[in-house]
């Protein structure tokens, strides 16, 4: 059975789509003033402080911790850096409670739900204090208080599992939703595909936050498709869809919100493509050098979305350059001091290595884990990590 | 007690489970109204709604992506896959997603309430792509279990099972037996055990280890042996991750003496697993050794099928030159 309504023609007719143009939603001039015919989303000084708040602190940790990785102190790091109003912005529309199903450069989100610089930092030195015991790498962060599913490297696969959230939510009634965020990268994924024709068959709570932030590490988004952009296939879907200029912490917030309440009250699933620039290198691993130019960054530099906030936060006299010098040191303060303590944790025991893989560990397992205790205790030199822990030292059995 | 088939059981089991619980929910391709194209979910939309059971888009990666999210959200999700021929398009969500969700987040989240039902196996006249038994990919994937069962009662108990099993299971169906294979069923809840084996049969010559439908094809390639007086152990492995090392190995040292048979290709197969662990645990007791009758190192074919199949005559054989050796 064809579903189709379409009107009949009688000579072949092809359509390549242009004549849907999907218009970019903007609210906020780089200056902090509001574009003609713009108006603010209701946001009380407090929330907006609280936005504000976390996309510096996101800014100043990446910072950090890029720096620190640089000096060795740490494997690996991810920066949100020219990125921080898509996913603030969106993690500040929603309630606390909804669920969030990141990529892996969303840490602005859990720095906006409260995710202290101390639980940062255990999982950025996979110490005996990370949730995730030390078993992924750094900024693979996970939080079940927070509502902020454990990252996961692989690209996309959290689309469909974000759907499927969403619809255990909606079968729950409790008005919760599930925002997953994901790169124009990613959109190239199958399971991209899948999760957003499974959100609108199934009418499901859900919002599919793409950051179009024009790299995929190398790969421009020119290279990645020939549309314009991601949100056109939202139509395929029969989704709602709005692009939203990313770096807009007004915009971004209130096209969310919008999206949310359809979300929620409707079953409405909503696709945001928030345009914007990814102004760091993919990860401490890339050199951007090697595939764009100096000038582009610059451009977009100058449209550095906490710049943007911060001036209208002044212009409405809710910020001042001062508090401004004093939320910048005392961040600065806080990440290094805490970066010191993290550092000398000790590493997680020795039997994380066998735990959480099954609810319990099958006896296979432990047999495998008994050989390695002793093949440790023979050549205790080899392993420092474990040479002390109890359970190489107790020498009982487990 | 009442006679089912091996479907009717499987379906009697997912009414069993929805109606104990509201947040156990069946979906998958042609799950819905119509129940299935092997009708394993007939009746159950209509007992228990739409949004319980209900038909997914063709899409196995979206399916699993789906029931990972509803899992990981607290629902149970069943999902089938319609052949597990199928089920690689969704290996990514199984493998990287399914089996280290509760490992990467450090127990903060998990995915224990999903079970993924998919009919496997030869002998229907299905060629490449209707007849596959995928398990050994699966078995290389800590975080996972995989269950297979061998007829109506057991796939009863070992499906409720693995859908109240706190971890991700593959559920595989032997569907050569869905309608082939009758036999009495209590009426009910019951669950078997995951992770054992069953020993079927007690003997002192010679062990023979399989699962699912190849539990059949041993029966019948015993009843050859005895004839001949050799005394034959029958083992049902029942659950292949993780498996029951201990059972098997018992059994060995006692006989000296495995046959390990499946339906999926030699080189690769978990029988390979099974022998390379006994030997280990059992070396000096082997008498001879461990003898393995698989499918071929082919693709399933068609219209050979019979040749390439590892029926009751080569079992029968690989016991008698062991017993031989």
């Amino acid at each position: 059975m064809t579903t189709t309504k379409s009107k009949v023609v009688y000579s072949p007719t092809f359509t390549d789509g242009a004549e849907f143009q999907i218009p970019t939603f903007k609210l906020l001039k780089q200056d902090g003033s509001l574009y003609k015919g713009g108006k603010a989303p209701a946001l009380k000084k407090d929330k907006a402080l609280r936005i504000y708040k976390a996309m510096v602190t996101t800014r100043v940790l990446d910072e950090r911790m890029l720096a620190a990785q640089r000096q060795g102190r740490l494997s690996f790091y991810m920066q949100c850096t020219g990125e921080e109003a898509s996913v603030v912005g969106s993690t500040a529309a929603l309630d606390d409670a909804d669920m969030i199903m990141a990529q892996y450069r969303e840490q602005g989100s859990l720095a906006y739900r409260g995710f202290t610089i101390d639980e940062f930092m255990n999982q950025l030195f996979g110490n005996e204090m990370d949730y995730g015991k030390g078993r992924q790498m750094p900024v693979h962060y996970g939080s079940s208080k927070l509502h902020y599913m454990t990252i996961s490297s692989p690209l996309a696969t959290q689309i469909p599992q974000a759907t499927g959230y969403a619809y255990g939510q909606k079968l729950a009634g409790k008005g919760h939703c599930t925002i997953t965020y994901f790169g124009e990268g990613a959109a190239s994924e199958g399971d991209f595909h899948a999760a957003l024709n499974m959100a609108t068959v199934h009418r499901v709570p859900v919002i599919f936050l793409c950051r179009n932030n024009g790299y995929a590490i190398s790969t421009p988004s020119v290279e990645q498709f020939a549309a314009d952009g991601v949100a056109p296939r939202a139509y395929g879907y029969k989704m709602d869809v709005i692009r939203v200029d990313g770096n807009d912490i007004l915009a971004v917030y209130e096209a969310t919100q919008a999206a949310r309440k359809m979300a929620v009250e409707e079953n409405r699933p909503v696709l945001i493509e928030a345009m914007t620039y990814r102004l760091a290198a993919h990860s401490s691993s890339d050199d951007p050098s090697g595939y764009r130019s100096k000038d582009e960054e610059a451009v977009w530099r100058e449209k550095d979305p906490i710049l943007r906030m911060q001036r209208w936060l002044q212009k409405k006299k809710w910020w001042s350059e001062d508090e401004e010098k004093q939320l910048q040191e005392s961040l600065r303060k806080e990440v290094l001091e805490t970066m010191k303590r993290a550092q000398k944790r000790s590493p997680p025991p020795l039997e994380s290595l066998i735990t959480d893989v099954y609810d319990k560990v099958p006896p296979a397992l432990n047999a495998q884990f008994e050989k390695l205790k002793t093949h440790i205790r023979k050549y205790p030199e080899a392993y420092p990590k474990s040479a002390n822990d109890a359970a190489i030292t107790s020498k009982g059995g487990a | 007690m009442a006679k089912m088939n091996m479907l009717q059981a499987i379906n009697d089991a997912l009414d069993i489970a929805m109606a104990a619980n509201d947040k156990v929910l069946c979906f998958g391709e042609d799950v819905g109204v119509f129940g299935g194209v092997f009708r394993a979910t007939s009746n159950l939309q209509q007992k228990y709604g739409k949004d319980r059971c209900f038909n997914t888009p063709l899409v196995e990666q979206g399916i699993i992506g789906f029931a990972n999210g509803l899992a990981a959200q607290g629902s149970v999700p069943v999902a089938e896959i319609q052949f597990a021929d199928y089920i690689f398009p969704a290996f990514d969500q199984i493998v990287n997603e399914s089996a280290k969700f509760r490992y990467r987040s450090g127990d903060l989240f998990n995915v224990g309430g999903l079970t993924i039902r998919a009919p496997y196996g030869g002998g229907i006249a299905g060629g490449l792509y209707h007849s596959q038994s995928p398990e050994a990919y699966f078995a290389h994937t800590p975080g996972l279990k995989i269950v297979v069962p061998r007829n109506p009662h057991q796939a009863k108990g070992l499906l409720l099972g693995s859908i109240h099993d706190p971890n991700p299971t593959l559920f595989f169906e032997p569907k050569r037996l869905y309608r082939a294979s009758v036999g009495e069923v209590p009426e009910g809840e019951y669950q078997l055990p995951i992770g054992e084996a069953e020993v079927l049969k007690e003997g002192s010559d010679i062990t023979i280890l399989g699962w699912g439908a190849q539990m059949e094809v041993i029966e019948q390639a015993v009843e050859m042996a005895e004839k001949e007086g050799i005394s034959c152990e029958v083992i049902d492995l029942r659950t292949i991750l993780p498996w029951d090392v201990e059972t098997v190995a018992e059994s060995v040292l006692k006989t000296g003496r495995l046959v390990v048979t499946h339906e999926a290709p030699l080189t690769g197969g978990f029988a390979g697993e099974i022998a390379a662990t006994i030997q280990e645990r059992c070396f000096l007791y082997l008498e001879s050794p461990i003898a393995r009758v698989t499918g071929m190192d082919t693709p399933f074919p068609l219209v050979l099928e019979k040749e390439h199949f590892p029926n009751h005559l080569k079992v029968y054989e690989a016991i008698r030159e062991s017993v031989e050796f």
